[in-house]
């Protein structure tokens, strides 16, 4: 690695389930304005752009990117475009580190975003493709067996996955982006919502969201000069593997394991439980809570549960998972993984506001995608590695 | 007309048609022709030896191609399932109704279907199941030949049977 | 920067309709080749990273499947561009600067055969104004040749003769899809397709695949008697909107050449990525090709023209002249978007 790459501007949407005000090109440039903004830099200041989204389907524009250099300034740059699944927002972010890292440019601009009131996301993740039966609609009906199966595996209460919704809708109240402000959740109010994919709950599930975020990521001398501490990126990892195979646990996969693993080793974390401070982590199912707690080594296999159980995992608890509500308070899906990346940035530069936690030096980002086979995750601090 | 002139424009409608014409490969295409004719083909990874069915005419993991077919029984067990509260268009399927990973035997992967004459609060994890077939005349080189599987009766597996495969 | 070389090359026959195979079966023997052709196995790639194209696919999610073909177990470190392969090449190359991996596998796959690859294009465009009008591909391509033509700079017989050429070399590359050895004089003979362009004039439509592996440094140096060392690659974008574009020029091929250094010394092959004819003229002017250069000797993308593939093929193509010994220093060139809207240029020395 060449240079050092640090997070020196932050812009997000507000995320709803329609942006009928703004065209696609508008969503995207409300996020990277802002971002540019934090960074106190404009267009010019940027050398090449990375933009990341799930399926083209989902707003019925195919590689989006191309119609969308101008609205990002991107004429006459070198542009990117990522897709590895629902991890994608991450993956982008990581490669955008790479072009830092590597010593190819100063200054990047990052960009994820999704429109799914464009389309129909639903119908987009199901498309009727021939030799093939689908028998269930969407992610929740792929989703719910595995939960059933880490239910059985681990023993947890049957009232876990409600204690996470309340927890993330909880805390969604304090960041005024999030999609989904439900000011009287409640473990009833959860517990009593239609169940759609037994064993999940409506309460239990991601919304549907149009939403973008941005990042500048700039070399060490750019971070210098930018007006905002800037969060350094210790480490990044992805790892992918199949859909199905033989054996595959689907529960724990290998994938995000070796994936968490080689983040901790790039950054010298033993304990990952203790020297990180908060995480905020791709869970659109609130099961997926406990499931990723073990996944990324934060609880021995089975004990997930009893994180999210005793509050460890509550904004005031010794690891706050997702204080800005997470997955599933705003997921605009292309730009779910991008805003777990830039919100463990905000928490490393105390600008999260009323959702920051105290004293958090370390943050880790989390993205997942397919069928729970595609990982990224970055590492960010307020210190300088 | 000026109130209308001063309204925002908020959606442009677009409706996008197009048509695929899909390639099966050759993996598929043996599946379904077996299929037509009553019967579950699988293959097996010359390598891994796992036994993959819908075979995909190679091995995910060892990225290698699968040609030995291996005839499967009808019958096997559900490893997960979830109970779907969720209409799914075009399924004339009364709700709530069980979607279920099934395991054939002598299969190593499972595959999602239908689980029916059961009501869907009494399906378990490692139920023994069956295929129920639709009239022959109706076959067409589908899984939807296979109306749905139902329980045989026979004593559940035990979780070290299937914990593999979740 | 690192010494990055390219050190396999391998793909499918180009073919108008890839019947009997889907993507993984079409793709598996390509990644087979070129991990043998770089003496590797799966365990000694470092990262992985394809490009393809859900809407060619008509699937959402397509690259999932095909991750099949390269057996990604254990769990392999790897990346997917919803661009052609070429731009995978690039982020491949990316992160083997990056240092902690010195290998690296890039594939591409496409098939326009299930859609109707001329109207679906459209839905690249401006998805508020320009797409409900549905205007197609080859009437795009042809409103650029109009303005290149009407500049002066070049006649239909140019054109003729850059599709001869590309049809002729062809007959030599058993990949190719189109082939013909009819002379420019009778090409003008044939009625326009799309006017000013003729059928010669536009690439074929196919389905196809693609594998190239990278190694850095020793690892390049121990898997290739000759490798193939990238030394320059950039690429550059233009915004989309015809209207605001010198479509006679391409100034984002000019700026990708200039910072890969293409000028820097005389390139014995360009390999460039121009799906209609009069492209291929709009590219040589814009990295200073001259004539002493053999450009396209594979046939190009008049005799091959694959999606998301046709890119990252110029490439292997430019290095397997390296690779073979008949070239020193080759270049190549790839494209994406209607009427050359980004392009990438790579320069590969011996």
């Amino acid at each position: 690695m060449a240079e050092r790459c640090a997070v020196i501007g932050i812009g997000q949407t507000k995320h709803a389930s329609a942006r009928k005000d703004l065209s696609i090109a508008g969503l995207v440039r409300e996020a990277a304005i802002r971002a540019l903004d934090d960074a106190q830099l404009s267009w010019a200041d940027v050398d090449a752009v990375v933009i990341g989204k799930a399926p083209d389907m989902f707003e019925g524009v195919m590689m989006p990117e191309l119609y969308l250099a101008d609205a990002l300034g991107a004429a006459g740059k070198p542009m990117l475009r990522v897709h590895t699944a629902g991890s994608v927002g991450g993956s982008t972010a990581i490669v955008a580190a790479h072009l830092v890292q590597a010593g190819i440019h100063r200054r990047v601009l990052t960009v994820a975003f999704e429109k799914q009131s464009d389309s129909d996301p639903m119908w987009a993740l199901t498309v009727k493709v021939p030799f093939q039966l689908p028998v269930v609609a969407g992610a929740g009906g792929y989703f719910a067996p595995i939960v059933r199966g880490y239910i059985r595996r681990s023993g947890a209460p049957a009232d876990i996955g409600i204690k996470v919704a309340v927890k993330d809708r909880q805390n969604a109240l304090r960041n005024p982006y999030a999609h989904l402000h439900i000011e009287d959740v409640s473990v009833d109010k959860v517990a009593s919502s239609p169940m759609l994919w037994d064993p999940i709950r409506y309460l239990e599930t991601c919304p549907s969201s149009d939403g973008a975020c941005a990042m500048v990521l700039g070399d060490e001398s750019a971070a210098q000069r930018a007006p905002s501490p800037p969060a350094w990126v210790v480490a990044t990892a992805m790892r992918s593997e199949p859909t199905m195979f033989a054996g595959r646990d689907q529960v724990n996969p290998r994938a995000g394991q070796d994936c968490a693993r080689d983040l901790y080793r790039q950054a010298g974390i033993s304990d990952p439980r203790r020297e990180i401070d908060v995480a905020e982590v791709y869970v659109p199912f609130s099961w997926f809570e406990p499931m990723w707690m073990e996944n990324l080594g934060f609880a021995a296999e089975g004990e997930g549960w009893r994180m999210t159980e005793s509050g460890a995992t509550a904004i005031d608890g010794d690891l706050p998972i997702n204080p800005s509500g997470g997955v599933l308070s705003s997921n605009p899906i292309g730009a779910s993984g991008m805003l777990r990346f830039a919100e463990a940035a905000l928490q490393v530069r105390s600008q999260a506001g009323e959702h920051q936690v105290d004293g958090a030096r370390v943050a880790l980002g989390h993205a997942y995608g397919g069928g729970s086979q595609f990982f990224s995750t970055w590492l960010v601090a307020a210190a300088k590695p | 007309m000026s109130q209308v002139a001063s309204e925002p424009v908020t959606a442009v409608e677009t409706p996008i048609r197009l048509q695929y014409r899909y390639t099966a490969g050759h993996a598929t295409t043996r599946f379904l022709r077996a299929l037509t004719e009553g019967r579950l083909l699988g293959q097996r990874c010359p390598r891994c030896r796992k036994v993959y069915v819908p075979p995909r005419g190679s091995c995910p993991t060892c990225g290698v191609p699968t040609d030995e077919e291996v005839p499967l029984a009808d019958r096997g067990i559900v490893t997960s399932f979830c109970i779907v509260n969720v209409p799914f268009v075009g399924h004339a399927i009364e709700m709530p109704y069980v979607a279920a990973s099934v395991l054939l035997d002598g299969a190593d992967i499972t595959f999602q279907h239908l689980v029916q004459e059961i009501p869907a609060a009494e399906v378990r994890m490692g139920m023994r199941i069956e295929a129920v077939w639709a009239p022959r005349e109706e076959w067409g080189p589908s899984l939807e030949n296979i109306r749905h599987f139902r329980p045989t009766g026979e004593p559940d597996a035990a979780f070290e049977a299937y914990k593999e495969h979740l | 920067m690192r010494d990055v070389a390219v050190v396999g090359f391998a793909q499918s026959p180009s073919v108008r309709r890839e019947d009997s195979r889907n993507e993984v079966e079409m793709l598996m023997p390509v990644v087979e080749e070129v991990l043998a052709e770089s003496g590797m196995g799966r365990e000694d790639i470092g990262f992985t990273v394809s490009g393809s194209c859900d809407y060619l696919a008509g699937v959402p999610f397509s690259f999932v499947s095909a991750l099949d073909a390269v057996g990604a177990w254990p769990p392999i470190q790897e990346s997917h561009v919803e661009m052609d392969g070429a731009f995978a090449l690039y982020e491949a190359w990316v992160r083997l600067q990056h240092g902690d991996v010195d290998t690296a596998l890039v594939y591409a796959f496409g098939k326009s055969s299930p859609g109707s690859l001329r109207d679906l294009m459209a839905l690249q465009l401006d998805p508020y104004c320009l797409a409900p009008l549905w205007p197609d591909a080859i009437s795009l391509a042809a409103l650029q040749a109009r303005v290149l033509l009407d500049s002066g700079r070049i006649t239909e017989a140019d054109m003729a003769a850059v599709a001869a050429r590309s049809r002729r070399d062809a007959r030599d590359n058993p990949k190719a899809q189109v082939s013909g050895d009819r002379p420019a004089e009778t090409l003008l003979e044939e009625p326009y397709l799309v006017a000013p362009l003729r059928l010669h004039d536009c690439p074929p439509v196919s389905d196809g695949a693609a594998a190239v592996v990278l190694a850095a440094g020793d690892a390049a140096r121990r898997t290739s008697a000759r490798p193939a060392w990238i030394r320059g690659i950039d690429h550059r974008i233009e915004p989309q909107a015809l209207g605001v574009r010198d479509l006679a020029h391409s100034p984002s091929t000019a700026r990708a050449a200039q910072v890969a250094g293409a000028g820097r010394g005389p390139v014995d092959v360009a390999e460039l990525h121009a799906p209609f004819s009069h492209q291929e003229l709009i590219l040589r002017e814009a990295i200073g090709i001259d004539g002493g250069v053999a450009v396209n000797p594979s046939g190009g993308a008049l005799a091959a023209n694959p999606m998301m593939v046709a890119g990252l093929i110029r490439v292997g193509e430019a290095a397997r002249r390296i690779h073979d010994g008949s070239a020193g220093r080759a270049l190549a060139h790839a494209t994406s978007g209607p009427c050359l809207q980004q392009n990438l240029v790579c320069v590969l020395e011996a």
